[in-house]
């Protein structure tokens, strides 16, 4: 966009409930307002998605697609190639999964600058089920030649980073979430594309985690400091790039690397996080992923559902225990 | 007044560049370029599509968006012919290196406004790119080129969909009716008829013509600027032959992806002086 847009307080503090989706339609609308460029695609779910902040403000630019996610990312191409900075959204099963090969050839391949913005993503969406739970988006959309993968953590991470990727110019998959998550940032946070934050020190086991288990690795880190062990907590916003100096300076630091992710253990932040230890770190590190073990979800409540399917907070801590008597 | 006679020459050197393009790369498809290389030259060469060969990206351009990518070689020797390179860097189409990729590439060949290739993409594309004409209040016109066998990937229903709900008369499609797709006849692969009953009921204007009567494309073509002060998306369905121009490949499904051999590029090249 030419110049750093100023962002607003969004009057979020640490500890409130709220979730990555309602950051990103605060952002968009305040995006929409600053730069007549921005354009807005939906499909049947501007409701959802929170586009509809967008929509009522800037109705001239946002597009509904209707039920059609593979027009909604052709068209969102056409429209960028022309100068426009699409953002697209529906929930991330259909816009990551139904419409990959419009993500893959009519966004990625055409080199163009349309940021595919997915709510819903994970078995946090909860009640709704397995069919709409994609545990898959974060695997399926990293293998994209140029796409940038990005999982906020929060509220206030969410909302940056929909002002970064609007000032980046290239194709940007954003996963963002349905169910309401603890804010971990304070406004002076900074969201950079591709950089990892450290949010809590230590020197035992690190704790690398995306999206919704960043708060259950502070939770982690909590319980197990009571136990003595210091673990160290990376958020990894940026799936891709990844912040390969990031990782190998917390394992070389701790020499325990456990990852976790609301996502299938196959292809998400793990296998990242698992190849960058594998050929550019010398020393031997124990290494667990720790995701969804290759299961579809069931109906529940979202956070019942981590719980359930090995992301408690004992788990972590379990997992952390036995890697360092290991 | 369309000096048709230059459009017909230009129409047969599409051709013959068309056929010798995939006779040096040994692969390619020869029918799907020859059944559109009428209405190809009628655009760039009948007065109806403005471009730049000086720039590119002129923003009084309007836009072509081919989503038949497999027919890159036509759109490479229309646009090697209108200037924007050299028409003999074409021969290299399909080695390694080449900028003229086996299906249409953007990204390496100037005049190219998307790359396609996987089918059902072009026309998503192109609504796209007319919402954004109409955000700007820009006057140009978009044009698009689909493939009929192409029509049975379901986007495009989502798109000539959204083309009538966003109201798009800045969207001229054509269809490049040749009836031959690669396992056979569209009818009995995977019916597509009745088409223009298809596109009607989408809430198209549709104009039905003979894709290799150049007055017939040029009276389309008018008629659908005219159009444009509409509310309705253009359809003009080109009743074609696909490998027109060649009589041993005409109609003939065994030429949608395979080269001429010496002798057969000969024999074409006598039909096409």
């Amino acid at each position: 966009m030419g110049q750093q847009l100023t962002m607003s307080e969004t009057g979020w503090k640490l500890g409130d409930m709220a979730a990555t989706r309602e950051a990103y339609g605060k952002a968009l609308k305040e995006l929409g307002d600053k730069n007549p460029n921005v354009v807005v695609l939906d499909a049947d779910l501007s409701g959802s998605t929170q586009t509809k902040h967008f929509a009522k403000a800037h109705p001239d630019r946002f597009f509904n697609m209707g039920i059609a996610e593979m027009n909604m990312i052709g068209t969102a191409a056409g429209l960028a190639r022309m100068g426009k900075i699409p953002f697209a959204s529906s929930f991330a099963m259909f816009a990551a999964g139904r419409a990959w090969e419009f993500v893959r050839n009519s966004v990625a391949h055409n080199h163009l600058n349309v940021k595919v913005c997915a709510t819903h993503a994970g078995l946090t969406v909860g009640e709704d089920g397995a069919s709409h739970q994609i545990i898959e988006d974060v695997a399926i959309m990293r293998v994209i030649p140029t796409m940038t993968v990005i999982v906020p953590a929060d509220a206030i991470e969410a909302y940056q980073a929909i002002y970064a990727i609007a000032e980046y110019d290239g194709p940007v998959y954003a996963r963002l979430g349905r169910a309401k998550v603890p804010v971990v940032f304070d406004e002076n946070y900074r969201f950079e594309i591709g950089k990892a934050a450290t949010l809590v020190e230590g020197g035992d086991v690190s704790l690398i985690a995306c999206g919704v288990m960043v708060y259950r690795a502070i939770e982690a880190a909590k319980e197990l400091e009571k136990q003595g062990i210091r673990a160290e907590v990376i958020n990894m916003a940026t799936i891709k790039p990844l912040d390969n100096a990031a990782i190998i300076k917390t394992a070389s630091k701790t020499g325990r690397v456990i990852t976790l992710e609301e996502h299938n253990v196959i292809g998400g932040l793990g296998d990242a996080v698992a190849s960058v230890l594998a050929e550019e770190h010398n020393s031997n590190v124990i290494f667990k992923r720790m995701g969804i073990e290759d299961k579809f979800g069931q109906s529940g409540d979202g956070m019942a559902l981590l719980d359930h399917y090995g992301l408690a907070v004992s788990d972590i801590v379990a997992e952390a225990t036995r890697q360092c008597k290991a | 007044m369309t000096d048709f006679k230059q459009v017909k020459e230009k129409a047969n050197e599409i051709r013959i560049n068309s056929l010798k393009m995939v006779h040096a790369a040994n692969s390619g498809h020869p029918g799907g370029s020859l059944s559109i290389a009428d209405i190809l030259a009628s655009l760039y060469f009948g007065g109806h599509l403005k471009h730049n060969p000086k720039d590119p990206e002129d923003p009084n351009r309007d836009i072509l968006v081919q989503s038949k990518g497999h027919a890159s070689p036509a759109l490479y020797s229309c646009l090697g012919l209108a200037g924007f390179f050299p028409i003999e860097d074409t021969m290299s189409f399909r080695q390694l290196g080449s900028r003229f990729q086996g299906h249409i590439d953007r990204m390496r060949v100037p005049g190219v406004e998307i790359s396609t290739g996987s089918l059902g993409h072009g026309l998503s594309n192109s609504v796209g790119i007319a919402l954004a004409a109409k955000l700007d209040n820009h006057p140009r016109k978009i044009f698009t080129i689909l493939s009929d066998g192409e029509l049975q990937e379901g986007s495009n229903w989502e798109a000539a969909m959204s083309a009538a709900q966003f109201k798009l008369s800045n969207l001229i499609a054509f269809v490049d009716r040749n009836r031959i797709q690669l396992d056979g006849w569209t009818e009995e692969t995977m019916g597509l008829n009745p088409l223009p009953d298809k596109f009607k009921a989408f809430n198209w204007e549709v104009i039905e013509i003979n894709g290799h009567n150049l007055e017939e494309i040029d009276q389309a073509l008018t008629k659908a600027a005219a159009l444009g002060t509409g509310e309705k998306p253009i359809m003009i369905i080109a009743n074609t032959i696909k490998g027109k121009g060649v009589s041993f490949m005409e109609d003939q499904v065994a030429w949608h992806g395979v080269a001429p051999k010496d002798a057969d590029l000969a024999n074409a090249l006598k039909e096409l002086v």
